[in-house]
Formats: structure tokens, sequence, C-alpha cells
């Protein structure tokens, strides 16, 4: 039963990322993909507020399951934001590969860490 | 572009057709995505039930292993297909359904992001540096991997149709 919750979950996360992507890409028309990082950096901002609601509030791990692995998961990926670095490396824009690799990395880790400390206070 | 197509007595001197609505507001590109979503994130779940991370300051191994693999299969299914032809019809749609919706969502970047944190907050700065750097490092590799792959893929076919 659980599986079928994360499946509609992770759908929902999907299409959210598509959607989202599709509306940033139409505003913005920047080489650098801003669209993957925004993404995964409010996907693990929302990730890590559940992660400290289940781990210092002790809410249930279902919804950790369901919304953290199903809906954060489906939303953020990592595939396409290496990909994305991989072809500015292609068309020899190494520092901004450089900045995309590294800088989603410390984004993301840094909006994870803030989720946590929202969940804990 | 304008909402409303215009009327003209004068015909286009391009004759290709009209560029369609973006992907993303299209109700069939979307469908294909939330197909392609179904499937990715439950077997990420699976394969976490199946093999799951141990917290106290253990690598997260599983994580890790469906990241560099979905990269790698990524890479491999963008460069066919970007050298299969146009993103249109079912390339498109294969773009959406398998590497959009199945790869995107069986991939994660805020387990990775919010494992490391775990782990540094455990005091395991070791494996969360290695952890985190380890992935993205690792990650373009088995993109460029993939790239390469999907890349003589095609150019094998090719040979093999002559």
């Amino acid at each position: 039963m659980m599986v079928l919750w994360v499946a509609l979950a992770g759908s929902a996360g999907a299409v959210a990322r598509f959607v989202l992507d599709g509306v940033i890409r139409s505003r913005c028309s920047s080489e650098f993909p801003w669209a993957t990082v925004v993404i995964n950096a409010t996907g693990s901002l929302l990730l890590g507020v559940l992660a400290g609601l289940v781990l210092f509030r002790g809410s249930p791990g279902s919804v950790q399951a369901i919304v953290g692995i199903g809906f954060c998961g489906g939303y953020t990926t990592f595939s396409t934001a290496s990909f994305e670095a991989v072809r500015l490396i292609q068309r020899q824009r190494y520092r901004a590969a450089a900045a995309n690799a590294f800088g989603t990395l410390a984004l993301t880790v840094l909006a994870g860490a803030a989720g946590l400390a929202v969940a804990g206070w | 572009m304008s909402g409303h197509r215009e009327v003209s007595a004068v015909p286009p001197v391009d004759s290709t057709p009209r560029s369609p609505a973006p992907p993303h507001v299209r109700a069939s590109a979307i469908a294909a995505v939330a197909l392609g979503g179904l499937i990715g994130a439950p077997a990420r779940y699976g394969l976490g039930v199946v093999f799951p991370h141990n917290p106290t300051g253990h690598w997260p191994v599983t994580t890790f292993a469906i990241n560099i693999v979905g990269a790698f299969v990524l890479g491999g299914l963008l460069e066919a297909l970007a050298r299969l032809g146009p993103d249109s019809g079912w390339r498109q749609r294969a773009r959406l359904c398998v590497g959009t919706g199945i790869i995107g969502s069986f991939t994660t970047y805020s387990t990775l992001a919010v494992d490391t944190d775990l782990l540094l907050r455990g005091h395991h700065p070791w494996s969360a540096v290695t952890y985190a750097l380890g992935t993205v490092i690792v990650g373009m590799v088995a993109t460029a991997a993939g790239i390469g792959t999907g890349a003589w893929m095609t150019t094998w076919r090719e040979e093999e149709r002559r």
C-alpha cells in the first residue's frame, strides 16, 4: 500500500518539477540551468523540514516516506543536474560547469540544513 | 508566442508547421512525465527497503548507487535520442516519460543533501564530504560515460544498417 502512495507522490513531484522547469526556462533565457538549481534547492529545504519533524518532533515515518521519498524525491533530480553540468563542460564552459555542479551541492546542503533547523525550533 | 493564430490571406513562406505549445503546458507531455514518475520514485523506495541505509555515520550506499546509475542512463538516453532526430514525436515522448519521469524521479538531490546534513550533524564530516563530493564527481563521470555509450550505440546502429 505504501508503495502506491509513494508512486503517486513521486508522480506529482515529477510533474511539479517539469512544469516549474518549463516556467523558469520560458522566463530566463540564460544558458546556465537555473531551473534545476531552484528545484533541487527548494526540494532539499522541504525534505530538511520533513526529516527534522520526524527526527525532532516524532512525526510519523509514513509522512516521511510519502512526502519525503515520494514527492521530494520525485521533484528533485540528480541525473538532470549532472547532465546539465556535463553539457556545460562539452561547451567548454568549465567555470559555469564547476559553479553549477559544486554550487548546487553547496546550496542544497545549506537548504537541507535550514530545513532541519526550522523543524528543530 | 501570441495566444491566437493569425489569419492571413497570404500563405506563410515557411511551410514548416508552427511550433506547438511548449511541452510543460501540453496535457500529453505532462501525462508522459506523470506516468514515468509513477515508476521512478517507488523503484527508489523499493531499493531503500531492500538495501536499507544505516544512518549512524555510514555512507548512504543505496542512494549513491541510484544516483550514479540514473546519471549514466540519462546521459545515454538523451544523447541517443538527440542523435536519432529532432525532439518531437516518439523521441520527445520517450525523453519526457523515461528521462524526465522515470529517471528524473528515480534519482534524487534532496536525499543526497539531507543525508549529507545528517552526517555532518552526527559528527561524521569525512563521510559527509566524501559522500557529497563523491556523488557529484562520480555522477559527472557516469553521465559522460552514458553520453559516450549513447553516441556509440547510435553510431553502431547506423553502421549495422549499411
